[in-house]
């Protein structure tokens, strides 16, 4: 219903005034809800996570973590020095000084020994039992919405025709890396080539991605699918992959409110929170038939 | 265009300002709604039944848990929580090479047992490689050797109305104002009569060492390490949590964490 009256943005040059067609419905019901229920769900899964992971700050490759051998790629810990301990960071081997903030971290004087410092954590002191209780019942809310997601966006063709790949998306690329180094950014219905890439990579890779890994990390998940860690290659390579991705989600978000920012953000918001959406006015030729290919 | 476009310098004020505005945000805003008992800790937790549900759903009651070859077994089994008891009654077990220990099968059944460390060895013995997982997120594989668990609930004939196994232990594990805490835990009969439930005395091939639970210990295969007490001597068949330390179930349900721990 509201998709024939509201998705329809005039934007011949017989528009009547600008100030009209420029204002679109861009962002459907659906697509708003499930944009939020991630955002709230992700947020309480990303500090809790962090929590979960102090208990055990170490990632390992392969199906068990090494304590008789190494196969540790990445830790956190602290450590005692002549000028007192310190916090440390260690990649593949390399280590970084990273005290204050991974590893040894908190107010002047009650500094402890921590992985994630205590406003990245939830609760914000050590406590892995309900850190456990919040990441497993945002897991239901996100998991529970992407599936509501993909329906309503096969049903309503958001997926067609929004996110949906086309050819022309690889012709444009290289032009649209330019605009977004630029930070030159068209207002248009359509999502760029970039955005399609990252939301889709979001929700269609690292997101099922994210849930795999954590079902493959249960023990009697593993009763269930039994070749699913050895895909994945362990239990513990499935949890550094887990770790991994997460990463990449913090780094999504960085660069989504940066580009926000950038893009303007009263519109921006104003297009997840209601819809409307206002788009570069129709002034040249060219712009418009940009817009409509 | 124009009207939506911000200078660089906006720009860059802008993002600084909402980079430090998260930082900012803390986490301590939860903390006081997050105690057991809480409000909204106690909203959260429903999630828990949901998840058990789906567990249970689908791993039935049968499916086994991955088994490894003897090339996955690459260092000795990680020991965790306590790893010497400091318990005079163990102590004095343990200097007799446990061979005054028994283990007591009591509660809900018909014929209460006590069994010797040799009477369990005799029994039917299950060997398998499986894989240690921690809730802190650790795993360690390691061979263990025991007596199914099943086996010896049908000698002692469970009384249909008993729901849970609870395992008495010998270490203390904590301290209240009333005494010492000895570990203690729970698990269903579903979980109690899977075929990989062994009572392990044996690991690596070699007798249960005493830092992972000697004489003997459980293994729930499905579950997290917490579900798998150690230096067990009393099994008892109970119909609910009522009297199961503070009423969740076991030690560290008690302290928060979920019962089922397949997850």
């Amino acid at each position: 219903m509201e998709s024939v009256a509201m998705t329809q943005p005039s934007i011949g040059p017989d528009a009547t005034t600008p100030k009209d067609t420029t204002l679109i419905y861009r962002q459907s019901r659906w697509t708003r809800l499930t944009h939020w229920l991630w955002a709230i769900s992700l947020f309480f899964m990303l500090l809790s996570g962090l929590q979960i992971f102090g208990a055990r700050p170490q990632l390992y490759i392969g199906k068990q973590s090494g304590f008789g051998y190494n196969n540790t790629v990445f830790a956190i810990g602290a450590e005692n020095t002549a000028t007192g301990p310190r916090g440390y960071t260690e990649i593949f081997g390399h280590r970084f000084d990273t005290t204050g903030v991974l590893g040894w971290s908190g107010p002047a004087g009650q500094q402890t020994s921590r992985a994630f410092p205590s406003w990245a954590t939830i609760p914000s002191y050590y406590d892995l039992g309900t850190a456990r209780v919040v990441h497993f019942f945002f897991a239901w809310i996100l998991t529970t919405t992407l599936v509501v997601w993909l329906v309503a966006s096969l049903v309503n063709g958001h997926l067609r025709r929004d996110l949906a790949p086309r050819l022309d998306d690889i012709k444009r690329l290289p032009q649209d890396i330019i605009d977004h180094a630029k930070l030159r950014f068209h207002h248009t219905r359509e999502y760029n080539t970039l955005q399609k890439m990252a939301y889709g990579g979001v929700l269609f890779v690292l997101l099922p991605l994210m849930i795999i890994t954590g079902l493959a990390m249960s023990p009697s998940m593993n009763s269930v699918l039994p070749w699913l860690n050895e895909v994945l290659g362990g239990r513990q390579t499935a949890r550094t992959i887990h770790f991994t991705v997460m990463v990449l989600l913090v780094g999504f978000f960085i660069i989504h409110m940066l580009m926000i920012l950038a893009a303007g953000p009263i519109n921006e918001l104003r297009s997840i929170i209601t819809g409307w959406y206002r788009t570069d006015p129709p002034a040249h030729g060219d712009e418009a038939s940009k817009r409509s290919a | 265009m124009a009207k939506f476009q911000i200078s660089r310098r906006k720009f860059l004020t802008g993002a600084s300002l909402g980079v430090s505005g998260i930082m900012l945000s803390g986490c301590d805003a939860f903390d006081s709604q997050l105690g057991m008992g809480d409000g909204l800790r106690s909203f959260l937790e429903n999630a828990n039944g949901l998840t058990y549900r789906a567990q249970r759903l689908l791993a039935g009651r049968d499916a086994l848990a991955p088994e490894f070859s003897e090339a996955d077994i690459r260092q000795p089994q990680r020991p965790n929580g306590v790893t010497a008891p400091d318990d005079d009654t163990y102590k004095g077990l343990l200097a007799n090479n446990f061979a005054d220990w028994r283990l007591e099968v009591t509660g809900l059944v018909e014929k209460p047992l006590s069994l010797s460390r040799e009477q369990l060895q005799n029994m039917p013995s299950r060997t398998q490689i499986t894989r240690h997982d921690c809730v802190e997120g650790w795993s360690c594989i390691a061979k263990w050797t025991g007596t199914p668990l099943s086996l010896v609930l049908d000698q002692a004939v469970v009384k249909p109305e008993a729901r849970y196994v609870m395992f008495h232990c010998l270490d203390t594990i904590d301290r209240s104002l009333s005494g010492e805490i000895k570990y203690y835990g729970t698990i269903d009969l579903i979980d109690a009569r899977h075929p990989q439930t062994i009572l392990a005395y044996g690991l690596n091939g070699k007798p249960l060492p005493v830092e992972n639970g000697a004489p003997l210990r459980v293994r729930v295969e499905r579950q997290l390490g917490y579900k798998m007490p150690k230096y067990l001597y009393k099994i008892e068949l109970v119909d609910s949590f009522t009297n199961v330390g503070g009423g969740r179930g076991g030690y560290w349900e008690d302290n928060g964490y979920d019962w089922y721990g397949g997850i």
